[in-house]
């Protein structure tokens, strides 16, 4: 009888980046948390930058000018970015969750079938409906004033 | 099984923040296409524009909720990541105690700052109005 006998996770921050035969969920899954981490960073400093607002209206300007130019505004829109992904995959995420758009159990008979092929499609239309929204975060930030 | 529960408020806040984080992206960085709360034009981030949201009770609350739900998803998938990585069982706790103990404190930070914006936001408000 084999026994496990390793360490569970044995490719540890290397696993999100591959490791086997994965499909394209696999680097959703990768992406999801890369953005989840760059957006928790940008959330923390974002609590202290807006907490100016308390102080009124020169603390507010003051703290605004601090965070502007080119520099903050590109930044803004990779937030924006990873906001329209990390939120629209989540929904994905959470609907295979609920075992719904995952097909029904089949008997594992050669040549074997994969459940991620009958969740591509859903894959596909939130990834789509994410560039959606990144687009018209695009034309928002830097197109139309 | 506590771990169960706590990845259903995991994924429960995870509704929450769609839903209020959704409309703060709109209402932020879709201005131009969509342009809701900005009573007064130009950017969102306009004094003018802060004040009219800061005073509404919708928004303070909201921002409450949404400020809790953000910071338990957030502290709480950061963590899930670094458990995955088998830290040591004090290690662990360290962690715990480090995230509940920093979520708590930055939850006080960001909820007294929306209060404290909700009142200078009214006084303003009723000082314009008595002008």
């Amino acid at each position: 009888m084999l026994e496990y006998k390793g360490r569970p996770n044995r490719l540890g921050i290397w696993g999100w980046l591959g490791g086997g035969r994965w499909g394209a969920e696999r680097y959703l899954y990768t992406l999801h948390r890369l953005t989840g981490l760059g957006l928790l960073a940008y959330f923390l400093l974002h609590i202290f930058v807006t907490s100016a607002r308390a102080f009124g209206q020169s603390a507010w300007q003051q703290a605004m000018a601090t965070v502007s130019g080119t520099f903050f505004t590109l930044g803004e829109y990779a937030v924006f970015v990873a906001f329209a992904f990390h939120a629209i995959n989540g929904i994905r995420l959470v609907v295979i969750e609920l075992g719904i758009g995952v097909g029904k159990p089949i008997e594992p008979v050669y040549p074997y079938r994969t459940s991620v092929d009958v969740q591509r499609p859903l894959a596909v239309i939130v990834m789509l409906a994410a560039a959606v929204l990144v687009v018209l975060g695009g034309l928002d930030f830097f197109v139309i004033k | 099984m506590r771990d169960q529960r706590w990845w259903t408020w995991h994924i429960a806040a995870s509704a929450v923040i769609l839903v209020f984080l959704g409309l703060h992206m709109v209402v932020m960085h879709l201005e131009a296409i969509i342009g809701i709360f900005n009573p007064h034009g130009g950017h969102p981030i306009e004094w003018a524009n802060v004040v009219e949201r800061a005073k509404s009770a919708f928004f303070m609350v909201t921002y409450i909720v949404l400020l809790g739900a953000a910071l338990f998803h957030g502290l709480y998938g950061l963590r899930n990541m670094l458990f995955e990585l088998n830290p040591g069982s004090g290690a662990k706790k360290g962690l715990n105690l480090l995230f509940v103990v920093g979520g708590l404190a930055l939850f006080v930070i960001g909820a007294w700052a929306a209060y404290a914006g909700y009142q200078v936001a009214i006084t303003q408000s009723a000082a314009a109005a008595a002008l």
